[in-house]
C-alpha cells in the first residue's frame, strides 16, 4: 500500500485463545483478552505496554471499550475497522501506519468469537436487505454458490476439484494437534455429504467453532530486542468491490486481484517468491479463487492447479498449512488465524506441519461475500 | 423528499412493473434504487420500467434444513441491471447459466398475504406466453 514502509513493522507476539467449544459462560472479549494475555507472554512483553489496540466481532457492537475496560487499559490508539472476516488483515495495515507514525509503540490486534456456543443467528444477526431477502438465501453460503456457479460454467471448474481443496485442509489438519477435525475426508465423503447450497455440501463449507486470539506488533527497533524473532510485515493490500454478491463486478474475479497487486508491489515479491500460502477457506471455491486471483496459478485453472495433492502435504505449494477454516478452526471471522499461521510458520514452530526453511508468507482475508479483500506479505529477518 | 427509492420501487411493482433507475450522467441503469448513483455521484436518476426479459448469471439451490429446496439466481435484465432473484415453474437444479427468463410479480400468500411486500421472480421466457 502506498505511504506504508516495507518492513516498517514486525509481529512480535502470535497466540489462539481457547479453540472449538470453548467453557460455558466465556464470552468474545474473555477470548480476545485470552489472546491478547497469551500472545503478549509470547512476545515477552506485559500487557501494560499495550498503547494501540484493535478488534472486531459481531457479538459486540463496540468491543474497543469493552476490551480496554476488561484489560484496564486506555489505548493512545484504537481502531474498531469491521469488513467481515479479513477485518485483521485492514487491522495490520493501519497498525503499520500508526507505528510508523509514532501513534502507539506496541499494538495488539485482538479477535473473540463464541458463535458455536451462542449460535450463529445470534453471533451474527443478519441485516433485512428488501432486495434479496424475499429469496431466502442462506447467507454466507447462497452467495458465494453463486460464485461458483460462474466458476464452473466459464472454466468447467468441477465440484471434485472443489471438493479436493477440502481433502487437503484436512489433511493438514490431521497435522496439527489443535484442529477441530480429527478423522481423515475423502472426495466422495464431500461430494455425498449433506447439500447446502449447490454445488456446495456441508463439507465445502467451513467449520462453526468459538476461538480467537492475538498478534501484538511493534517498530523493527523495539522488535529486534524481544523473546522470538520478528516476522516483518513486508507488504500490504486491499480492495473492496462489492457489499451484495448481486452488485460483485465479475463474479471470477474477486478484489484479491487488486489487494495482491498492491502487497506484492509494496513486498517487491511475486507469487513465484512465496513459500507458505494461506488464504480465506471459508468455501471450497475461495482456496481456487485466491490462488488465480494472487498469481499462484493463471485465472481459470485454479481446479486443475489443486489436484494431485498439489495444496497438500507434501505438495509443491502449502496452502493452509493450519488445515483452515475449513477443518481447523472457524469462529466467524477467521482472517487472525491465517496471520497466526503465517507468522508461527516463518518462526519454525508448527512441528509436524512445518514448512522447511520458510522466510516468506502470504496471509489473505476475505470478508462479507468475497467483498472485502486485504492481503499481507510477511516474512523472516532475512527478509529485510 | 416525499419518498424513499424503495417506496417507489414498490409501488411500480404494485402496479405489476419492474422498475429500475436510469443515469442520464453515466448512460447506464442503476440497481438496486438508490439517491446517488454509484458511477458519477450525482443523484439525478430517472426511473424506467424494464421489459421484464433478462438472462440467468448466476444460479444455486438452496437446501433449507426444513422445506423443499429452492432456487436463488442471479439475472441480467436486458436494460443492463443485475438484481437476485429466483426462476421459478420448473425444477430449480434445470434452471441454467444463459437461460432466457420473463419477469413476474410475487404476492405474498397465506399468512403473508398484506404483510409482506411484493417483489419479482422470474419464470422461463418461453413459457407463460
Amino acid at each position: 500500500m502506498t505511504g506504508l514502509q516495507r518492513g516498517g513493522a514486525a509481529i512480535v507476539g502470535a497466540a489462539e485463545s481457547d479453540l472449538g467449544q470453548v467453557a460455558e459462560g466465556l464470552n468474545p472479549i474473555d477470548l480476545m483478552a485470552q489472546g491478547i494475555a497469551r500472545a503478549v507472554e509470547d512476545a515477552g512483553l506485559r500487557l501494560r505496554d499495550i498503547d494501540g489496540l484493535l478488534c472486531a466481532s459481531t457479538q459486540s457492537r463496540t468491543s474497543g471499550l469493552s476490551l480496554s475496560e476488561y484489560l484496564g487499559i486506555s489505548p493512545k490508539f484504537i481502531d474498531t475497522t469491521i469488513l467481515g472476516g479479513s477485518s485483521f488483515m485492514f487491522h495490520v495495515a493501519h497498525a503499520v501506519a500508526a507505528l510508523q507514525l509514532g501513534l502507539c509503540d506496541i499494538a495488539a490486534i485482538a479477535y473473540g468469537s463464541t458463535q458455536r456456543s451462542v449460535g450463529r443467528r445470534q453471533a451474527s444477526v443478519r441485516e433485512v436487505n428488501p432486495f434479496e431477502t424475499p429469496y431466502r438465501p442462506f447467507l454466507p453460503s447462497t452467495a458465494y454458490a453463486l460464485a461458483a456457479s460462474r466458476h464452473m460454467h466459464e472454466f468447467g471448474t468441477t465440484r471434485e476439484q472443489m471438493a479436493t481443496v477440502a481433502v487437503a485442509a484436512r489433511q493438514w489438519a490431521l497435522l496439527n494437534p489443535v484442529a477441530w477435525e480429527k478423522k481423515p475426508l475423502t472426495i466422495p465423503e464431500v461430494l455425498n455429504a449433506r447439500m447446502v447450497s449447490y454445488p456446495f455440501t456441508v463439507r465445502d463449507i467451513c467449520l462453526v467453532t468459538d476461538g480467537g486470539g492475538a498478534i501484538i506488533l511493534t517498530t523493527p527497533d523495539r522488535a529486534r530486542s524481544l523473546k522470538k524473532p520478528p516476522v516483518y510485515v513486508l507488504g500490504c493490500g486491499q480492495a473492496i468491490t462489492h457489499a451484495n454478491i448481486s452488485s460483485m463486478p465479475d463474479l471470477t474475479v474477486t478484489g484479491a486481484l487488486e489487494s495482491g497487486r498492491q502487497a506484492y508491489a509494496m513486498a517487491g515479491l511475486a507469487a513465484k517468491d512465496i513459500d507458505v500460502v494461506e488464504l480465506y477457506d471459508a468455501f471450497t471455491i475461495n482456496t481456487i479463487l485466491f490462488l488465480e486471483d494472487l498469481g499462484f496459478c493463471p485465472k481459470g485453472e485454479g481446479g486443475s492447479f489443486v489436484e494431485d495433492g498439489r495444496i497438500a502435504p507434501g505438495g509443491q505449494l502449502p496452502v493452509n498449512t493450519n488445515g483452515g477454516g475449513l477443518s481447523y478452526c472457524h469462529p466467524g471471522m477467521y482472517g487472525l488465524f491465517l496471520l497466526i499461521e503465517a507468522v508461527r510458520q516463518l518462526r519454525g514452530e508448527c512441528g509436524d506441519r512445518q514448512i522447511d526453511g520458510a522466510e516468506t508468507a502470504i496471509a489473505h482475508g476475505n470478508g462479507g461475500v468475497l467483498s472485502s479483500q486485504s492481503t499481507v506479505i510477511l516474512g523472516t529477518p532475512a527478509t529485510v | 423528499m416525499d419518498q424513499s427509492p424503495l417506496a417507489i420501487y414498490q409501488s411500480y411493482l404494485d402496479k405489476g412493473e419492474l422498475a429500475y433507475q436510469w443515469s442520464p450522467e453515466a448512460g447506464r441503469a442503476v440497481f438496486y434504487p438508490r439517491l446517488v448513483c454509484p458511477f458519477t455521484g450525482g443523484t439525478a436518476l430517472e426511473w424506467r420500467v424494464a421489459s421484464g426479459l433478462g438472462t440467468v448469471h448466476a444460479t444455486t439451490v438452496t437446501h433449507p434444513q426444513q422445506g423443499a429446496p429452492y432456487n436463488v439466481a442471479l439475472i441480467d435484465c436486458d436494460e443492463g441491471f443485475r438484481l437476485m432473484s429466483r426462476v421459478e415453474d420448473i425444477d430449480p437444479m434445470t434452471v441454467r447459466i444463459g437461460m432466457r427468463v420473463r419477469f413476474r410479480v410475487h404476492q405474498p400468500s397465506g399468512d403473508k398475504a398484506g404483510e409482506e411486500p411484493a417483489y419479482p421472480v422470474f419464470v422461463p421466457a418461453e413459457a407463460g406466453r
